[in-house]
């Protein structure tokens, strides 16, 4: 082995800045398609669940299909398939207007957001019928039924797994590098371009994702802890 | 719409693309598949290990474990894409690389999978084994693995089916996979839509009958 470490790279003139540009860009990123999953997710899990035949089809495949391909995919697909479409003054605007941001929060939210339905429904899938049954039998109404009794079970069911779930939107955002959005994966690999220093460019951005990760799910699991619901078995510890 | 771009340049996109046949060395099934048998097999040992009474084997194994769940692939990728040839100073092949990565990074997922369908085998089975005269190793493979591997079965499968869309990241470095291949033809023809939706219904119609099949299986073996 034959290489001469220069840590300090990361630190002296526009690399620094570059790691937490790409780092601020990555929390954008993840913040808003998270949002944008979390709607999506809400929506596709009701309208799988209503009497009207068309609509249950219809949220069924965009459940099953977009979380079925790579978003890989679906960032070229929103990227270069889908504004060609658009009329002209749309394209130029959106082209003017960090077209490629909006592309990768779109298929990022889009995708995350079938995978996330499928979370909310098997949370809410995990309440006994007789729940909801003795809440009526106690002359509660539908609307307090759902909003004192199944939803304050269901969103605790569904906190574990929904972590995981937005842990993995934001390792996924890494993604939207390929089409040049400049978040953290990205401007990792311009410092290794510019510097030709790969192992401290890489070391750096690996643990800044670590240190994100990690601390997102121990926060998370001091809340799971916090409002674990006493009586049921609790998830693994992990370790 | 233009569906004659996808009619001419069909075989190109699946015989090369897909399978892997023709001048470039490729194929997301050629990926996929090694991809799929190596992670497990090494997910089985992380998964153990996980278990070990030893401590020098279980911490050793929940570091990685750890460390790879936190970290994106793309990330796994460039690390041996970049470095490991810097290292050794000799070039590995697109294709080494993109296994290698696959191969290190979903051990860490099926490791967690294989752990929890080890757990949720019944202490009394152990027992009832040992009690039978059987050494650990004989425990282990012939009472508990098979029990284990029926309760993991549906987090297996989409763990695979995580993977085998995990491979189209494999053209980030230039492996001409199945999206590669589409954008090789894009940059010809200029019919991105037509051409991504295109393998968008074909990597759906490869996942989607993966977890078709798994259902049957489910029901068979329950």
């Amino acid at each position: 082995m034959n290489y001469t470490f220069d840590w300090s790279v990361l630190w002296s003139g526009e690399p620094g800045q570059w790691l937490l540009q790409g780092l601020s860009t990555t929390l954008q990123l993840s913040a808003l398609a998270w949002v944008l999953a979390v709607v999506l997710g809400v929506l596709a899990g009701a309208l799988r669940t209503v009497p009207f035949l068309p609509l249950r089809w219809g949220a069924t495949f965009y459940v099953e299909f977009f979380r079925n391909v790579p978003l890989l995919v679906w960032m070229f697909f929103w990227y270069f398939g889908v504004p060609p479409l658009l009329p002209r003054p749309a394209q130029d605007w959106l082209f003017d207007h960090g077209a490629e941001f909006w592309a990768g929060t779109i298929a990022l939210g889009v995708y995350h957001g079938a995978r996330m339905s499928e979370v909310i429904r098997s949370g809410i899938g995990a309440i006994p019928r007789t729940q909801f049954e003795a809440s009526l039998a106690m002359g509660l109404t539908t609307f307090q039924a759902y909003r004192l009794v199944i939803l304050p079970v269901a969103l605790r069911l569904i906190v574990p797994p929904g972590t995981n779930e937005s842990l993995n939107l934001l390792k996924n955002s890494s993604v939207a590098l390929t089409i040049s959005v400049a978040e953290l994966t990205f401007q990792t690999r311009q410092i290794e371009t510019y510097t030709a220093k790969a192992i401290e460019a890489f070391t750096a951005g690996t643990l800044i994702y670590l240190a994100l990760c990690l601390s997102i799910a121990t926060i998370m699991a001091r809340v799971e802890r916090r409002y674990a619901i006493p009586g049921l078995i609790s998830r693994a510890p992990a370790g | 719409m233009d569906v004659s771009v996808v009619a001419s340049n069909f075989q190109f996109l699946i015989v090369q693309g897909l399978i892997g046949i023709g001048p470039f060395i490729g194929g997301t099934l050629r990926l996929a598949v090694p991809a799929i048998v190596l992670g497990f097999g090494l997910g089985i040992f992380v998964g153990l290990a996980r278990l070990a009474d030893a401590r020098w084997i279980r911490h050793p194994a929940t570091v990685y474990v750890e460390f790879f769940r936190g970290v994106p692939l793309v990330m796994v990728i460039f690390w041996i894409w970049f470095i490991i040839p810097q290292l050794l100073r000799l070039p590995i092949p697109e294709y080494g690389v993109a296994l290698t990565a696959f191969v290190i990074f979903e051990a860490a997922y099926f490791g967690e999978i294989v752990r929890a369908g080890v757990q949720s085998v019944p202490r009394g089975q152990v027992e009832a084994a040992t009690a039978l005269g059987m050494t650990a190793t004989r425990t282990m493979v012939s009472v508990v693995l098979p029990q284990a591997l029926r309760n993991m079965a549906p987090a297996l499968v989409t763990q695979m089916i995580v993977l085998f869309k995990d491979t189209s990241l494999a053209s980030i470095i230039g492996y001409v996979d199945l999206t590669k291949a589409a954008q090789i033809v894009n940059n010809r023809e200029i019919k991105p839509f037509e051409l991504y939706l295109f393998i968008a219904v074909v990597y759906w119609l490869c996942t989607y009958s993966m977890s078709v099949m798994a259902r049957r299986l489910e029901r068979r073996t329950a």
